[in-house]
């Protein structure tokens, strides 16, 4: 049982905050850090990581801190985002070199690379790797010495549908096993598949957590905005304004559309086309707005 | 102190870039010189102090400790992949020294052995020039590769800085302000080189005893350092 606390830490980069007053206990199983490109997960992770201080607050594993703290690596397995390691190695090599640092023999380093499936391609020069297999030996060389936490920043990145399904069933048996296994991912699927907990961090900000319903009912019942023309405009508002879904519904003449807010997303969506027919309108545009994933986000760091 | 891994992963580092060849062409030039200036001036004792002093120890020497010393360390911080150095319980002060002693054995065998084979063939070894240069290569060698080693870790400019130190402040401000070569790694290993020569040919700016406490001083000094630097060494990622 291992468990990294966050405690009121942030980190700013001279003027730039990139983490900011989170706080946060990440404890055994399977947890998913999500937010959109720049949100402050790699930095987050780094502080978990020992490779960055707190600006203040604190990051501790099992109570005792990570910064400066060689010895944490005993318990700490990572995977970093960044694709640079020893090209001129062949992976086998590597995976030993990383055993060794640990002071673990060929054995180790032969059973990691076994569990990410890359003996076959083990005595290959990592530079004629692609970035799956890169992926893969970067994991095994964090699994040598059989971790309790483990950490990896954006796993995902450039794996194909295969490759991801082999290590989503790695982790997922490795936060079953009872050890501590963060990773960051900007896209929600991912996350809810493997996460069994979400961390949300939206802008260096903890935006939210809780288990995938939780912040897939937060995502879904945030208000959309949609942008809609039709045969009759007015008409239409009209309409759509009797029913609690909608909240708002702009005339906006200089586009000739309607900006409509609805509160509810699935009623909305159903209620719509059926005024419509009803009415006699014919609807000839209906695009959401604000489906970007920073608006998602930003949402729920509102809520 | 010496981790065996680290050591085996820097030397392949460093002798498997492109900046390796370096390493390689550098001592080529030097015999290639000797080679010239012996055919067309002859065996002449002075002539051979002053290429090997001039080219072999002014030149040479610094470059090579310049691409031994930073790049033992300065290519993995750059590229992240120091992160799995890092990642491990091994203290940072052995990383540093181990680092510290490839980069010493790199540069020794890229500058002492063609500085030796250099002076053989200019003048047969007469008057001890060959040794003496040899041994203030070797001397240099110690101390290039822990300046260069702590520039690796303290900068991604080191190579810049490295040559800048070694062909500015060495070669040009050496030669123009008397003072700037009491604060010069070649005329420290130049007084030890005239001691083994023993006669007028070999001179230094610098008396024995100053000489060895300045090269002890900051071979320890930069090594201690680069290693609270390594400690405290942060990535930023990719955000």
């Amino acid at each position: 049982m291992t468990t990294i606390d966050i405690d009121h830490a942030s980190r700013w980069f001279s003027n730039v905050v990139a983490v900011n007053d989170i706080t946060m206990t990440v404890g055994p199983g399977v947890t998913g850090l999500l937010g959109p490109n720049g949100a402050g997960k790699s930095t987050l992770i780094n502080m978990m990581g020992g490779f960055l201080a707190p600006s203040t607050g604190s990051v501790t594993l099992d109570g005792r801190p990570i910064w400066r703290n060689e010895q944490i690596y005993r318990k700490i397995g990572i995977v970093p985002e960044r694709e640079a390691m020893y090209d001129f190695l062949t992976g086998r090599e590597f995976v030993v070199a990383n055993a060794e640092l640990h002071g673990l023999d060929a054995r180790a380093a032969q059973r990691a690379l076994a569990t990410v499936e890359m003996e076959y391609a083990q005595d290959r020069k990592i530079s004629t790797y692609s970035k799956g297999m890169r992926q893969r030996v970067k994991m095994a060389s964090a699994l040598v010495h059989e971790p309790s936490v483990l950490l990896l920043d954006e796993p995902f990145n450039g794996m194909d549908p295969r490759q991801r399904m082999q290590l989503m069933d790695l982790l997922r048996r490795m936060g079953d096993e009872g050890r501590t296994v963060l990773f960051s991912s900007h896209i929600l699927e991912e996350v809810e598949q493997l996460a069994s907990h979400i961390e949300v961090i939206v802008a260096g900000r903890h935006a939210a957590s809780g288990d995938f319903r939780k912040i897939r009912r937060l995502m879904t019942d945030r208000p959309h905005r949609y942008l809609v023309r039709s045969s009759d405009d007015r008409a239409l508002a009209a309409a759509l304004i009797a029913d609690p879904s909608t909240a708002g519904i702009e005339v906006d003449v200089t586009e000739g559309a309607l900006r409509i807010q609805a509160v509810d997303f699935g009623r909305f969506t159903a209620l719509l086309p059926r005024v419509a027919r009803d009415n006699g309108i014919r609807l000839l545009t209906v695009s959401p707005s604000d489906e970007s994933l920073e608006s998602v986000f930003s949402y729920l760091v509102a809520a | 102190m010496y981790d065996p891994t680290v050591a085996r992963l820097t030397y392949r580092a460093l002798l498997g870039r492109r900046r390796a060849l370096i390493l390689f062409a550098l001592p080529a030039l030097l015999i290639v010189i000797a080679g010239a200036v012996r055919v067309l001036t002859g065996a002449d004792d002075q002539v051979a102090s002053d290429v090997l002093g001039g080219f072999a120890l002014a030149t040479m020497v610094p470059i090579i400790g310049v691409i031994a010393g930073t790049g033992a360390i300065g290519p993995e911080i750059d590229d992240g992949s120091v992160v799995y150095l890092l990642a491990k319980p091994v203290k940072r002060p052995t990383i540093i020294f181990t680092k510290l002693i490839v980069a010493i054995a790199v540069t020794m065998v890229f500058s002492a052995i063609p500085t030796f084979v250099a002076g053989l063939i200019l003048n047969g070894n007469g008057q001890q020039i060959a040794v003496a240069y040899t041994v203030a290569a070797l001397v240099a060698s110690i101390a290039y590769a822990a300046l260069f080693l702590l520039l690796g870790t303290v900068t991604r400019h080191a190579v810049v800085f490295g040559l800048v130190y070694a062909l500015v402040w060495e070669a040009l401000f050496g030669s123009l302000v008397a003072g700037a070569r009491t604060l010069s790694v070649q005329q420290w290993s130049l007084a030890v080189a005239q001691k083994v020569a023993g006669g007028d040919l070999v001179t230094s700016d610098v008396g024995l005893p100053l000489a060895t406490v300045l090269l002890a001083g900051v071979t320890v000094a930069a090594t201690w350092y680069a290693g609270q630097k390594l400690r405290t060494l942060t990535l930023a990622g990719e955000e």
